[in-house]
């Protein structure tokens, strides 16, 4: 295996029940490549990541992050193994502000004293407002409370926390789906940062020009198969909406997706 | 691109934009309710005149009644030493109910080893133990005590972290078991005469040293230490704080683990204050001290309060308290009243609490 590969899936499959929601999944990302994972609700694209990161048990395949085989039991697993999620529930600290919560679980100290080791906060403050302005995120004060802010202004907080810490691989589940059009752009400049700092990023999305505007790669999902695997370059958002609705399947996919 | 997505807006520390802290309304909401009682004072036809905290009879050099207030900081300091570790508890979005019982059981266990042998030549009534126990150095009680709560909060963060029971319910069985352990201890019977060492821990205002010094403390490690960050974190979002990577079960063993600690060293200052131990110490301690915490904004959902909150809100309870005594109402109202302060206070944090989500 190349040393060039930072994820490959192999027969990645999930069964609920009777439901196959992940059929046979073989998917590779290079390092430093933005692919961007697209379907129609209930495709498959939310359980392949739940596989990925742990939070859910693969009912059979194999995993191999970078260079060997991993079957994570969490996605506390996963993170320490370097990939970063940000997940459509947004995992945040409702009561602590901004700097809290980039750092939560990996705190600067001053002076290490096991439980009690003295938290550096104007360390993590000055970490915390470099982060936020090479990623262009607008908030208007840091110090401000979780709770305070707008939805965009959390989600913006959710991928700054993702993006402050150099992850082998960054997974994003719809990052903008709620967001209005000055967010959506911040949201995309941090993913713009990740591609300039070579950081692979896996990225679900169901907006077509964002897809297009962000990524190398397009993986297609029609009913918990992969449909097709194209190059930017060699297609356009007709041609992805074929792919979702069925109306076209790549021929690599011709034997096995329906 | 938009001019709107460059740059960083105001992003500052701009100190106008910061959030009025809490704590400065209860403050103030403490000198309310002192100045209510002084109208009282003054406009009750029976009460004469009379000051609830000011010296109008000069029997004092200061301005202050100085005897009232000693009286206050005194009555609260030993429930407000538990109220501490409730407010740590409290704000990982738990509950203790064991604490006054810990306090009881402590209390009987602690006093049997700073027994004296003679007690005014004759040898000790109420001796627990024979000869080897008495007379022994301070540090014993003391580390015998602390180590009840150790072991009494270890098996509360336990129940919690690792069977995922409701702190209410782990914590009930506690505060019934320990209860059990202050009766069985000496079958009921009080234990008395602790060495003079011993006696000193509770003596006079000892108890105030004790709570400022533990309250400094705990204010600052709340504030400045990565314990304080998580405890706060666990209880805003708990998933958060698992997905953050922070040994949530861990963190919470601990957290329960100081609040045992703290109920049993008030046991401790309280035994010595009292210089005897009796197995029904501390009962309802633990309501008073939820209320403490309560009153001083700590938020029964979890995430927010602090310990100065905490130290004002015992103020206000001791105030309310004495307060009631001063305009010489029965102690029955003062219970009634003590209720419906609590409920007020969590009814005033969720309006403060929906007002601020309209806000935002």
């Amino acid at each position: 295996m190349s040393d060039d590969i930072i994820l490959e899936t192999r027969g990645l499959t999930k069964h609920y029940g009777g439901v196959h929601a992940l059929e046979d999944a073989d998917f590779v990302l290079q390092r430093g490549e933005h692919v961007a994972v697209v379907g129609d609700n209930g495709a498959g694209k939310s359980t392949f990541v739940r596989q990925i990161t742990g939070v859910e048990q693969k009912t059979r395949g194999t995993v191999i992050f970078d260079g060997r085989e991993v079957d994570f039991k969490g996605p506390l697993e996963a993170r320490e193994a370097g990939i970063e999620t940000v997940f459509q529930t947004l995992a945040l600290a409702d009561d602590l502000d901004v700097p809290d919560n980039i750092f939560l679980g990996r705190e600067l100290f001053k002076v290490k004293l096991g439980p009690f080791s003295i938290l550096d906060y104007k360390a993590m403050r000055q970490a915390t407002l470099d982060g936020l302005q090479k990623t262009a995120v607008k908030i208007p004060n840091i110090r401000n409370t979780i709770r305070n802010m707008s939805g965009g202004q959390r989600q913006c907080v959710a991928i700054a926390r993702t993006a402050s810490f150099h992850s082998k691989l960054t997974i994003m589940d719809e990052p903008t789906a709620a967001l209005g059009v000055q967010e959506t752009a911040q949201v995309e400049n941090i993913i713009r940062t990740l591609k300039a700092a070579g950081e692979p990023l896996i990225l679900i999305s169901h907006n077509m020009r964002q897809v297009f505007d962000l990524v190398d790669r397009i993986i297609v999902f029609r009913r918990g198969r992969i449909c097709a695997n194209l190059k930017k370059q060699e297609t356009d958002p007709q041609d992805i909406v074929a792919y979702i609705t069925g109306a076209k399947t790549g021929p690599e996919y011709m034997e096995t997706a329906v | 691109m938009a001019d709107s997505t460059q740059g960083t807006g105001g992003l500052t520390f701009d100190k106008s934009k910061r959030k009025w802290p809490n704590e400065i309304n209860i403050f103030m909401a403490l000198i309310l309710i002192i100045v209510i009682f002084e109208a009282l004072g003054q406009l009750l036809p029976y009460m004469n005149n009379q000051s609830l905290l000011f010296d109008t009879r000069d029997r004092f050099d200061s301005i202050f009644n100085e005897a009232r207030l000693r009286i206050i900081i005194l009555q609260v300091s030993i429930i407000g030493i538990i109220a501490l570790g409730v407010t740590q508890v409290i704000i990982s979005q738990g509950i203790d109910l064991s604490s006054g019982s810990i306090v009881g059981a402590t209390a009987m266990i602690t006093m049997s080893f700073a027994q004296t042998e003679l007690v005014n030549g004759n040898p000790n009534p109420k001796a627990i133990f024979g000869p080897w126990a008495m007379d022994l150095p301070l540090l014993v009680p003391v580390l015998v005590g602390l180590f009840c709560g150790f072991i009494a909060g270890m098996i509360n963060g336990f129940l919690i972290a690792y069977t995922r029971i409701p702190p209410f319910i782990a914590t009930l069985g506690m505060m019934v078991s320990a209860r059990g352990v202050a009766k069985w201890w000496s079958r009921g019977k009080p234990v008395s005469f602790p060495t003079e060492d011993y006696a000193w821990i509770g003596s006079g205002m000892m108890p105030v040293v004790w709570f400022v010094i533990l309250a400094i403390l705990f204010h600052l490690i709340m504030k400045y230490t990565v314990y304080g960050k998580h405890t706060y974190a666990i209880g805003s979002n708990e998933d958060a704080a698992r997905m953050s990577g922070i040994n949530v079960a861990r963190h919470k063993v601990l957290i329960y683990t100081i609040a045992g600690m703290l109920a049993a060293f008030a046991a401790i200052i309280l035994s010595s204050k009292n210089l005897t131990a009796q197995t029904g110490m501390g009962i309802m301690y633990e309501l008073d001290a939820i209320a403490m915490a309560v009153i001083g904004g700590v938020s029964l959902t979890g995430g927010r309060g602090s310990i100065i909150g905490t130290v004002l809100g015992a103020l206000i309870f001791g105030v309310i308290i004495s307060g009631f005594t001063f305009l010489k109402l029965d102690a029955f109202y003062q219970e009634m009243v003590k209720g419906a302060i609590i409920v007020a206070a969590v009814v005033l944090d969720q309006w403060r609490q929906q007002r601020a989500a309209m806000k935002s």
